[in-house]
Protein backbone atom coordinates (compact mmCIF):
# COMPACT_ATOMS: atom_id res chain seq x y z
CA UNK A 1 0.00 0.00 0.00
CA UNK A 2 1.47 3.56 -0.94
CA UNK A 3 2.17 5.72 1.57
CA UNK A 4 0.32 8.31 -0.21
CA UNK A 5 -3.01 6.14 0.20
CA UNK A 6 -2.76 6.74 4.20
CA UNK A 7 -2.69 10.05 3.71
CA UNK A 8 -6.53 10.02 3.94
CA UNK A 9 -7.03 10.20 7.40
CA UNK A 10 -10.89 8.63 6.64
CA UNK A 11 -9.18 6.02 4.86
CA UNK A 12 -6.53 5.75 7.49
CA UNK A 13 -9.45 5.29 9.83
CA UNK A 14 -10.93 2.46 8.10
CA UNK A 15 -7.88 0.32 7.77
CA UNK A 16 -7.24 0.81 11.49
CA UNK A 17 -10.55 -0.16 12.37
CA UNK A 18 -10.53 -3.52 10.40
CA UNK A 19 -6.72 -4.16 11.46
CA UNK A 20 -7.02 -3.46 15.12
CA UNK A 21 -9.16 -6.36 16.61
CA UNK A 22 -6.77 -8.58 14.54
CA UNK A 23 -3.20 -7.05 16.25
CA UNK A 24 -5.45 -6.61 19.37
CA UNK A 25 -6.08 -10.90 19.41
CA UNK A 26 -2.38 -11.47 18.27
CA UNK A 27 -0.95 -9.56 20.71
CA UNK A 28 -2.83 -11.31 23.64
CA UNK A 29 -2.17 -14.59 21.97
CA UNK A 30 1.12 -14.46 21.55
CA UNK A 31 1.64 -12.29 25.33
CA UNK A 32 0.44 -15.40 26.71
CA UNK A 33 2.20 -18.06 25.22
CA UNK A 34 5.27 -15.58 25.88
CA UNK A 35 4.32 -15.65 29.61
CA UNK A 36 3.76 -19.41 29.52
CA UNK A 37 6.98 -19.87 27.98
CA UNK A 38 8.53 -17.54 30.96
CA UNK A 39 7.24 -19.21 33.24
CA UNK A 40 8.48 -22.59 32.42
CA UNK A 41 11.84 -21.33 31.42
CA UNK A 42 14.88 -22.49 33.53
CA UNK A 43 16.23 -20.73 35.82
CA UNK A 44 19.86 -19.27 35.14
CA UNK A 45 22.63 -20.92 36.62
CA UNK A 46 24.42 -17.61 38.08
CA UNK A 47 21.20 -15.61 38.49
CA UNK A 48 18.45 -18.25 39.34
CA UNK A 49 14.95 -17.24 38.75
CA UNK A 50 15.69 -13.30 38.51
CA UNK A 51 16.49 -14.18 34.71
CA UNK A 52 12.97 -13.88 34.57
CA UNK A 53 12.86 -10.38 34.74
CA UNK A 54 14.95 -10.17 31.26
CA UNK A 55 11.72 -11.70 29.27
CA UNK A 56 10.34 -7.92 30.05
CA UNK A 57 13.48 -5.74 30.56
CA UNK A 58 15.43 -6.39 26.97
CA UNK A 59 12.18 -6.22 24.79
CA UNK A 60 10.82 -2.61 26.75
CA UNK A 61 14.28 -1.48 25.68
CA UNK A 62 13.89 -2.95 22.67
CA UNK A 63 11.00 -0.90 21.83
CA UNK A 64 12.32 1.87 23.63
CA UNK A 65 14.40 2.19 20.63
CA UNK A 66 11.81 1.31 18.05
CA UNK A 67 8.97 4.27 20.13
CA UNK A 68 12.30 6.98 19.53
CA UNK A 69 13.25 5.21 15.97
CA UNK A 70 9.55 5.73 15.05
CA UNK A 71 9.30 9.59 15.89
CA UNK A 72 12.55 10.45 14.50
CA UNK A 73 11.14 9.14 11.11
CA UNK A 74 7.40 10.59 11.59
CA UNK A 75 9.44 13.80 12.61
CA UNK A 76 11.25 13.65 9.12
CA UNK A 77 7.57 13.01 7.44
CA UNK A 78 6.55 16.26 9.39
CA UNK A 79 9.34 18.64 7.99
CA UNK A 80 10.16 17.26 5.02
CA UNK A 81 7.64 15.56 3.12
CA UNK A 82 4.77 17.03 5.20
CA UNK A 83 2.96 13.67 4.95
CA UNK A 84 -0.50 14.61 7.40
CA UNK A 85 -0.27 11.66 9.12
CA UNK A 86 3.29 11.94 10.73
CA UNK A 87 2.17 14.29 13.03
CA UNK A 88 -0.35 12.12 14.45
CA UNK A 89 2.23 9.57 14.35
CA UNK A 90 4.79 10.70 16.28
CA UNK A 91 2.20 12.38 18.74
CA UNK A 92 0.89 8.85 19.38
CA UNK A 93 4.12 6.90 19.66
CA UNK A 94 6.01 9.36 22.29
CA UNK A 95 3.22 8.58 25.36
CA UNK A 96 3.84 5.04 24.65
CA UNK A 97 7.16 4.89 23.90
CA UNK A 98 7.63 6.67 27.35
CA UNK A 99 6.31 3.89 28.92
CA UNK A 100 8.21 1.14 27.18
CA UNK A 101 11.14 3.56 28.34
CA UNK A 102 10.08 3.75 31.93
CA UNK A 103 9.50 -0.33 32.29
CA UNK A 104 12.60 -0.80 30.68
CA UNK A 105 14.05 1.31 33.99
CA UNK A 106 12.01 -0.39 36.40
CA UNK A 107 12.19 -3.91 35.67
CA UNK A 108 15.91 -3.18 34.90
CA UNK A 109 16.30 -1.85 38.44
CA UNK A 110 14.37 -4.68 39.91
CA UNK A 111 16.69 -7.22 38.38
CA UNK A 112 20.32 -4.78 38.88
CA UNK A 113 18.85 -5.44 43.11
CA UNK A 114 19.55 -9.22 43.31
CA UNK A 115 22.54 -9.45 41.02
CA UNK A 116 24.23 -6.44 41.01
CA UNK A 117 23.29 -5.52 44.98
CA UNK A 118 21.67 -2.65 43.86
CA UNK A 119 18.91 -0.29 42.15
CA UNK A 120 20.91 1.78 40.56
CA UNK A 121 24.53 1.70 39.07
CA UNK A 122 25.36 5.08 37.23
CA UNK A 123 26.71 2.51 34.33
CA UNK A 124 27.04 3.49 30.21
CA UNK A 125 23.56 1.27 29.53
CA UNK A 126 21.34 2.53 32.40
CA UNK A 127 22.59 6.24 32.06
CA UNK A 128 21.60 6.29 28.24
CA UNK A 129 17.96 5.15 28.49
CA UNK A 130 17.48 7.35 31.95
CA UNK A 131 18.06 9.83 29.64
CA UNK A 132 16.01 8.25 26.44
CA UNK A 133 13.71 8.48 29.13
CA UNK A 134 14.25 12.41 29.74
CA UNK A 135 14.07 13.00 25.67
CA UNK A 136 10.65 11.52 25.98
CA UNK A 137 9.56 14.01 28.43
CA UNK A 138 10.85 16.67 26.63
CA UNK A 139 9.30 15.91 23.95
CA UNK A 140 5.68 15.49 25.83
CA UNK A 141 5.98 18.64 27.63
CA UNK A 142 6.42 20.16 23.94
CA UNK A 143 2.66 18.81 23.00
CA UNK A 144 1.19 19.83 26.65
CA UNK A 145 2.40 23.31 26.52
CA UNK A 146 1.62 24.12 22.82
CA UNK A 147 -1.51 26.10 22.31
CA UNK A 148 -1.51 25.47 18.61
CA UNK A 149 -1.35 21.52 17.60
CA UNK A 150 0.35 22.10 14.40
CA UNK A 151 3.18 24.42 16.30
CA UNK A 152 3.53 21.68 18.74
CA UNK A 153 3.86 18.83 16.45
CA UNK A 154 6.80 20.42 14.36
CA UNK A 155 8.50 21.82 17.17
CA UNK A 156 8.37 17.65 18.61
CA UNK A 157 9.76 17.23 15.46
CA UNK A 158 12.91 19.12 15.50
CA UNK A 159 13.36 18.01 19.06
CA UNK A 160 12.95 14.08 17.71
CA UNK A 161 15.45 14.51 15.08
CA UNK A 162 17.81 16.06 17.35
CA UNK A 163 17.27 13.54 20.14
CA UNK A 164 18.04 10.91 17.78
CA UNK A 165 21.56 12.52 16.31
CA UNK A 166 22.05 12.89 20.33
CA UNK A 167 21.44 8.95 21.34
CA UNK A 168 24.18 7.42 20.02
CA UNK A 169 26.52 9.62 21.47
CA UNK A 170 24.90 9.77 24.47
CA UNK A 171 25.22 5.36 24.54
CA UNK A 172 29.10 5.77 23.62
CA UNK A 173 30.20 8.64 25.77
CA UNK A 174 28.78 7.37 28.81
CA UNK A 175 30.93 4.07 28.30
CA UNK A 176 33.71 5.80 27.86
CA UNK A 177 33.09 7.60 30.35
CA UNK A 178 32.45 4.75 33.31
CA UNK A 179 35.09 2.97 31.92
CA UNK A 180 37.21 6.27 32.74
CA UNK A 181 36.16 6.41 36.55
CA UNK A 182 35.67 2.68 37.60
CA UNK A 183 34.93 -0.79 36.04
CA UNK A 184 32.03 -0.82 38.00
CA UNK A 185 29.99 -4.00 36.05
CA UNK A 186 30.91 -7.20 37.62
CA UNK A 187 28.11 -8.30 35.72
CA UNK A 188 29.96 -7.87 31.88
CA UNK A 189 32.59 -10.06 32.89
CA UNK A 190 31.85 -13.52 30.93
CA UNK A 191 28.32 -12.58 30.97
CA UNK A 192 26.71 -15.80 30.13
CA UNK A 193 26.10 -16.91 26.64
CA UNK A 194 21.84 -16.61 25.56
CA UNK A 195 20.73 -20.78 25.99
CA UNK A 196 17.99 -22.13 23.96
CA UNK A 197 15.53 -22.61 26.48
CA UNK A 198 16.26 -18.80 27.44
CA UNK A 199 16.16 -17.16 24.09
CA UNK A 200 12.74 -18.59 22.80
CA UNK A 201 10.93 -16.73 25.20
CA UNK A 202 12.63 -13.96 24.76
CA UNK A 203 12.27 -13.76 21.11
CA UNK A 204 8.17 -14.75 21.82
CA UNK A 205 8.14 -12.03 24.61
CA UNK A 206 9.79 -9.35 21.78
CA UNK A 207 7.17 -10.07 19.59
CA UNK A 208 4.11 -9.48 21.88
CA UNK A 209 6.11 -6.07 23.12
CA UNK A 210 6.39 -5.52 19.19
CA UNK A 211 2.91 -6.10 18.45
CA UNK A 212 1.63 -4.47 21.88
CA UNK A 213 3.50 -1.65 20.72
CA UNK A 214 1.60 -1.85 17.10
CA UNK A 215 -1.20 -2.49 18.22
CA UNK A 216 -1.46 0.85 20.90
CA UNK A 217 -0.24 2.49 18.78
CA UNK A 218 -2.33 2.41 15.86
CA UNK A 219 -5.21 2.86 18.92
CA UNK A 220 -3.54 6.39 19.78
CA UNK A 221 -2.81 7.47 16.59
CA UNK A 222 -6.92 6.78 15.92
CA UNK A 223 -7.74 8.64 18.88
CA UNK A 224 -5.43 11.54 17.75
CA UNK A 225 -7.07 11.93 14.48
CA UNK A 226 -10.62 11.81 16.24
CA UNK A 227 -9.70 14.32 18.67
CA UNK A 228 -8.21 16.52 15.65
CA UNK A 229 -11.54 16.21 13.77
CA UNK A 230 -13.03 16.76 17.20
CA UNK A 231 -11.32 20.42 17.55
CA UNK A 232 -11.94 21.25 13.81
CA UNK A 233 -15.61 20.68 14.61
CA UNK A 234 -15.69 22.62 17.58
CA UNK A 235 -13.79 25.89 15.99
CA UNK A 236 -16.44 24.96 13.15
CA UNK A 237 -19.00 25.21 15.64
CA UNK A 238 -17.67 28.23 17.45
CA UNK A 239 -17.57 30.17 13.92
CA UNK A 240 -21.10 29.59 13.52
CA UNK A 241 -22.34 30.26 16.56
CA UNK A 242 -20.52 33.52 16.06
CA UNK A 243 -22.04 34.15 12.78
CA UNK B 1 8.57 -23.24 38.98
CA UNK B 2 10.93 -22.59 41.15
CA UNK B 3 11.09 -18.89 42.59
CA UNK B 4 13.93 -18.78 44.67
CA UNK B 5 14.92 -16.14 47.22
CA UNK B 6 13.88 -12.75 44.94
CA UNK B 7 10.37 -14.19 44.18
CA UNK B 8 9.33 -10.23 45.23
CA UNK B 9 11.67 -8.60 42.97
CA UNK B 10 10.44 -10.77 40.25
CA UNK B 11 6.89 -10.63 41.06
CA UNK B 12 7.53 -6.96 41.22
CA UNK B 13 8.98 -6.34 38.04
CA UNK B 14 5.98 -8.06 36.29
CA UNK B 15 3.80 -6.01 38.82
CA UNK B 16 5.00 -2.97 37.28
CA UNK B 17 5.05 -3.93 33.82
CA UNK B 18 1.41 -4.73 33.89
CA UNK B 19 0.58 -1.50 35.64
CA UNK B 20 2.36 0.41 33.27
CA UNK B 21 0.77 -1.70 29.95
CA UNK B 22 -2.37 -0.98 31.50
CA UNK B 23 -2.31 2.73 31.71
CA UNK B 24 -1.20 2.42 27.86
CA UNK B 25 -4.20 0.57 27.23
CA UNK B 26 -6.51 2.38 29.21
CA UNK B 27 -5.46 5.43 28.25
CA UNK B 28 -5.64 4.42 24.42
CA UNK B 29 -9.66 3.13 25.29
CA UNK B 30 -10.74 5.56 27.73
CA UNK B 31 -9.56 8.52 25.08
CA UNK B 32 -11.60 6.37 22.09
CA UNK B 33 -14.49 6.60 24.04
CA UNK B 34 -14.14 10.53 24.96
CA UNK B 35 -13.49 11.35 21.84
CA UNK B 36 -16.76 9.29 20.09
CA UNK B 37 -18.57 10.77 22.80
CA UNK B 38 -17.84 14.52 21.85
CA UNK B 39 -17.82 13.62 18.05
CA UNK B 40 -21.10 11.80 18.26
CA UNK B 41 -22.42 14.63 20.64
CA UNK B 42 -21.37 17.25 17.93
CA UNK B 43 -22.57 15.31 15.11
CA UNK B 44 -26.25 15.33 16.88
CA UNK B 45 -25.46 19.42 16.77
CA UNK B 46 -25.76 19.43 13.16
CA UNK B 47 -21.86 20.20 13.20
CA UNK B 48 -20.25 18.94 9.72
CA UNK B 49 -16.80 19.24 8.79
CA UNK B 50 -15.72 20.45 5.71
CA UNK B 51 -15.41 17.37 3.68
CA UNK B 52 -19.07 16.57 4.61
CA UNK B 53 -20.00 19.86 2.90
CA UNK B 54 -19.43 20.84 -0.48
CA UNK B 55 -16.23 19.87 -1.14
CA UNK B 56 -12.91 21.88 -0.38
CA UNK B 57 -10.39 19.75 1.66
CA UNK B 58 -9.36 20.68 4.67
CA UNK C 1 29.58 39.06 5.39
CA UNK C 2 28.58 42.60 6.64
CA UNK C 3 25.36 41.86 7.94
CA UNK C 4 26.53 38.64 9.95
CA UNK C 5 29.52 41.35 11.50
CA UNK C 6 26.36 43.70 12.11
CA UNK C 7 23.99 41.69 13.83
CA UNK C 8 26.87 40.05 15.88
CA UNK C 9 27.60 43.11 17.18
CA UNK C 10 24.32 44.97 17.67
CA UNK C 11 23.57 41.54 19.95
CA UNK C 12 26.77 41.99 21.89
CA UNK C 13 25.74 45.72 22.18
CA UNK C 14 22.14 44.74 23.76
CA UNK C 15 23.49 42.21 25.66
CA UNK C 16 26.20 44.36 27.56
CA UNK C 17 24.35 47.50 27.86
CA UNK C 18 22.36 48.44 31.16
CA UNK C 19 19.72 45.65 31.70
CA UNK C 20 21.30 43.49 29.15
CA UNK C 21 21.83 40.65 31.08
CA UNK C 22 24.99 39.27 30.41
CA UNK C 23 26.95 39.79 33.13
CA UNK C 24 24.28 38.47 35.10
CA UNK C 25 25.02 35.30 33.91
CA UNK C 26 28.51 35.29 35.62
CA UNK C 27 26.81 36.42 38.66
CA UNK C 28 24.15 33.57 38.65
CA UNK C 29 27.58 31.00 38.05
CA UNK C 30 29.53 32.88 41.04
CA UNK C 31 25.84 32.08 43.13
CA UNK C 32 25.13 28.43 42.36
CA UNK C 33 28.94 27.66 42.85
CA UNK C 34 29.01 29.31 45.89
CA UNK C 35 25.69 27.65 47.10
CA UNK C 36 27.36 24.20 46.37
CA UNK C 37 29.76 24.22 49.57
CA UNK C 38 26.90 24.69 51.56
CA UNK C 39 25.14 21.96 50.41
CA UNK C 40 27.76 19.28 50.51
CA UNK C 41 29.89 20.73 53.73
CA UNK C 42 33.04 22.88 53.84
CA UNK C 43 35.47 19.63 53.67
CA UNK C 44 38.17 21.02 51.06
CA UNK C 45 39.26 17.57 49.94
CA UNK C 46 35.92 16.82 48.78
CA UNK C 47 35.12 20.19 47.15
CA UNK C 48 38.39 19.66 45.57
CA UNK C 49 37.22 16.17 44.16
CA UNK C 50 34.12 17.52 42.91
CA UNK C 51 35.32 20.83 42.12
CA UNK C 52 35.71 20.56 38.34
CA UNK C 53 31.54 19.10 37.73
CA UNK C 54 30.25 21.74 40.07
CA UNK C 55 31.96 24.45 37.81
CA UNK C 56 30.98 22.34 34.79
CA UNK C 57 27.52 22.12 36.13
CA UNK C 58 27.40 25.75 36.91
CA UNK C 59 28.38 26.90 33.76
CA UNK C 60 25.68 24.79 31.78
CA UNK C 61 22.87 26.28 34.00
CA UNK C 62 24.01 29.84 33.81
CA UNK C 63 24.50 29.67 29.82
CA UNK C 64 21.06 27.78 30.21
CA UNK C 65 19.54 30.48 32.09
CA UNK C 66 20.45 33.23 29.59
CA UNK C 67 19.43 31.42 26.59
CA UNK C 68 15.94 31.71 27.40
CA UNK C 69 15.92 35.34 26.12
CA UNK C 70 18.29 34.52 22.68
CA UNK C 71 14.87 34.49 20.32
CA UNK C 72 12.39 35.43 22.75
CA UNK C 73 13.33 39.35 23.09
CA UNK C 74 13.98 39.78 19.37
CA UNK C 75 10.36 37.80 19.20
CA UNK C 76 8.76 40.40 21.31
CA UNK C 77 10.11 43.60 19.40
CA UNK C 78 9.38 42.32 16.36
CA UNK C 79 12.74 42.62 14.84
CA UNK C 80 13.00 38.66 14.82
CA UNK C 81 10.66 38.97 11.94
CA UNK C 82 13.00 41.52 10.03
CA UNK C 83 16.06 38.95 10.58
CA UNK C 84 14.18 36.13 9.06
CA UNK C 85 13.21 38.70 5.96
CA UNK C 86 16.63 39.72 5.57
CA UNK C 87 19.01 38.71 2.64
CA UNK C 88 21.14 36.73 5.57
CA UNK C 89 20.57 33.37 5.79
CA UNK C 90 18.66 32.54 8.79
CA UNK C 91 21.39 30.15 10.04
CA UNK C 92 23.76 32.42 9.69
CA UNK C 93 21.77 34.88 11.44
CA UNK C 94 21.01 32.29 14.25
CA UNK C 95 24.99 31.86 14.20
CA UNK C 96 25.81 35.56 14.73
CA UNK C 97 23.09 35.66 17.60
CA UNK C 98 25.10 32.55 18.82
CA UNK C 99 28.47 33.70 18.82
CA UNK C 100 27.40 36.99 19.97
CA UNK C 101 25.53 35.15 22.96
CA UNK C 102 28.78 32.74 23.98
CA UNK C 103 30.99 36.15 23.97
CA UNK C 104 29.05 38.00 26.15
CA UNK C 105 28.21 35.13 28.70
CA UNK C 106 30.48 32.14 27.86
CA UNK C 107 33.48 33.97 28.19
CA UNK C 108 32.80 35.72 31.28
CA UNK C 109 32.39 32.64 32.56
CA UNK C 110 35.39 31.58 31.60
CA UNK C 111 37.15 34.27 33.98
CA UNK C 112 35.44 34.09 36.95
CA UNK C 113 36.29 30.06 37.17
CA UNK C 114 39.83 30.62 37.75
CA UNK C 115 38.52 32.30 40.98
CA UNK C 116 35.98 29.74 41.50
CA UNK C 117 38.38 27.43 41.30
CA UNK C 118 40.51 28.79 43.94
CA UNK C 119 37.44 28.51 46.34
CA UNK C 120 36.69 24.90 45.77
CA UNK C 121 40.54 24.04 46.51
CA UNK C 122 40.95 22.71 42.72
CA UNK C 123 44.57 21.61 41.98
CA UNK C 124 45.82 24.75 40.09
CA UNK C 125 48.02 22.11 38.31
CA UNK C 126 44.19 21.14 36.84
CA UNK C 127 42.70 24.20 36.24
CA UNK C 128 44.43 25.13 32.77
CA UNK C 129 42.60 21.65 31.71
CA UNK C 130 39.67 22.65 33.38
CA UNK C 131 39.66 26.24 31.48
CA UNK C 132 40.65 24.88 28.22
CA UNK C 133 37.64 22.13 28.52
CA UNK C 134 35.31 24.86 29.32
CA UNK C 135 36.08 27.30 26.72
CA UNK C 136 35.66 24.16 24.27
CA UNK C 137 32.49 22.96 25.40
CA UNK C 138 30.87 26.15 26.40
CA UNK C 139 30.06 27.31 22.96
CA UNK C 140 28.44 23.64 22.43
CA UNK C 141 26.28 24.51 25.46
CA UNK C 142 25.05 27.37 23.73
CA UNK C 143 24.73 25.74 19.75
CA UNK C 144 22.64 22.86 21.18
CA UNK C 145 20.76 25.34 23.92
CA UNK C 146 19.86 27.28 20.59
CA UNK C 147 17.76 24.20 19.44
CA UNK C 148 15.82 24.97 22.67
CA UNK C 149 15.04 28.24 22.52
CA UNK C 150 13.93 28.57 19.07
CA UNK C 151 11.41 25.55 19.94
CA UNK C 152 10.48 27.40 23.22
CA UNK C 153 10.12 30.94 21.23
CA UNK C 154 7.51 29.45 19.12
CA UNK C 155 5.63 28.16 21.55
CA UNK C 156 6.03 31.06 23.65
CA UNK C 157 6.63 29.25 26.45
CA UNK C 158 10.26 29.51 27.51
CA UNK C 159 11.97 29.04 31.43
CA UNK C 160 11.41 25.39 32.61
CA UNK C 161 10.50 24.08 29.00
CA UNK C 162 13.66 25.14 27.69
CA UNK C 163 15.77 23.40 30.72
CA UNK C 164 13.56 20.16 29.74
CA UNK C 165 14.75 20.25 26.29
CA UNK C 166 17.88 21.29 26.34
CA UNK C 167 19.25 19.88 29.43
CA UNK C 168 19.50 16.00 28.21
CA UNK C 169 21.10 16.87 24.73
CA UNK C 170 23.75 18.77 26.91
CA UNK C 171 25.20 15.42 28.49
CA UNK C 172 27.26 14.13 26.44
CA UNK C 173 29.10 17.97 26.79
CA UNK C 174 29.32 17.41 30.44
CA UNK C 175 30.67 13.83 30.48
CA UNK C 176 32.80 14.39 28.42
CA UNK C 177 34.02 18.28 29.88
CA UNK C 178 33.74 16.50 33.09
CA UNK C 179 35.90 14.15 32.47
CA UNK C 180 38.42 15.79 30.16
CA UNK C 181 39.12 17.74 33.45
CA UNK C 182 38.97 15.33 35.48
CA UNK C 183 41.44 13.07 33.44
CA UNK C 184 43.74 16.23 33.43
CA UNK C 185 43.89 16.76 37.24
CA UNK C 186 44.23 13.00 37.97
CA UNK C 187 46.78 11.70 35.80
CA UNK C 188 48.28 14.54 33.72
CA UNK C 189 48.18 12.58 30.95
CA UNK C 190 47.64 15.62 28.69
CA UNK C 191 44.06 16.46 27.40
CA UNK C 192 43.29 12.90 26.18
CA UNK C 193 40.81 11.53 23.92
CA UNK C 194 37.88 13.40 26.05
CA UNK C 195 39.23 17.07 25.18
CA UNK C 196 39.55 15.81 21.48
CA UNK C 197 35.90 14.14 21.53
CA UNK C 198 34.67 17.42 23.71
CA UNK C 199 35.90 19.18 20.65
CA UNK C 200 34.31 17.34 17.98
CA UNK C 201 31.17 17.61 19.56
CA UNK C 202 31.47 21.51 20.28
CA UNK C 203 32.13 21.36 16.17
CA UNK C 204 29.26 19.42 15.47
CA UNK C 205 26.78 21.46 17.43
CA UNK C 206 28.33 24.42 15.69
CA UNK C 207 27.11 23.26 12.51
CA UNK C 208 23.95 21.59 13.88
CA UNK C 209 21.90 23.93 16.14
CA UNK C 210 21.87 26.71 13.77
CA UNK C 211 20.27 24.34 11.13
CA UNK C 212 17.78 22.91 13.62
CA UNK C 213 17.42 26.07 15.35
CA UNK C 214 16.66 27.50 11.75
CA UNK C 215 13.79 25.01 10.81
CA UNK C 216 12.55 25.37 14.27
CA UNK C 217 11.97 29.15 13.59
CA UNK C 218 10.75 28.36 9.84
CA UNK C 219 8.37 25.72 11.46
CA UNK C 220 7.33 27.37 14.31
CA UNK C 221 6.53 30.87 13.05
CA UNK C 222 5.05 30.57 9.74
Amino acid sequence: MAMIELANPTRFLRIVDRLLPWFAAATALILAAGLVQAVQAPDDYQQGATVKIMFLHVPAAWLSMVGWAVMTVAALGTLVWRHPLADVAAKAAAPIGAGFTLICLITGSLWGRPTWGTYWVWDARLTSELVLFLLYLGVLALYWTAEDPGRGARAAAVLSLVGAIDLPIVKFSVDWWNSLHQGESIFRAGGPVIDASILWPLAVMAMAFFLLFVTLHLAAMRNEILRRRVRTMQMLQAQEAKA
Amino acid sequence: MTVGAHAEFIVAAYAVTAFIVAMLIAWVVLDYVAQRRTLGSLEEHGVKRRSGRAGGAP
Amino acid sequence: MNAFWALLIRDMRIALRAGGGALIGAVFFLIVVVTVPFAVGPDLKLLGRIGPAVLWLGALLASLLALDRLFAADHEDGSLDILMTGELPLELTILAKAVAHWLTTGVPLLFVAPLLGLMLDIDPAAMGPLLAALSVGTPALTFIGLVGAALSVSLRRGGLLLAVIVLPLTIPILVFGVSASDLASAARAGFGPAFTILCALSLASLVLGPFAAAAALRHGLD
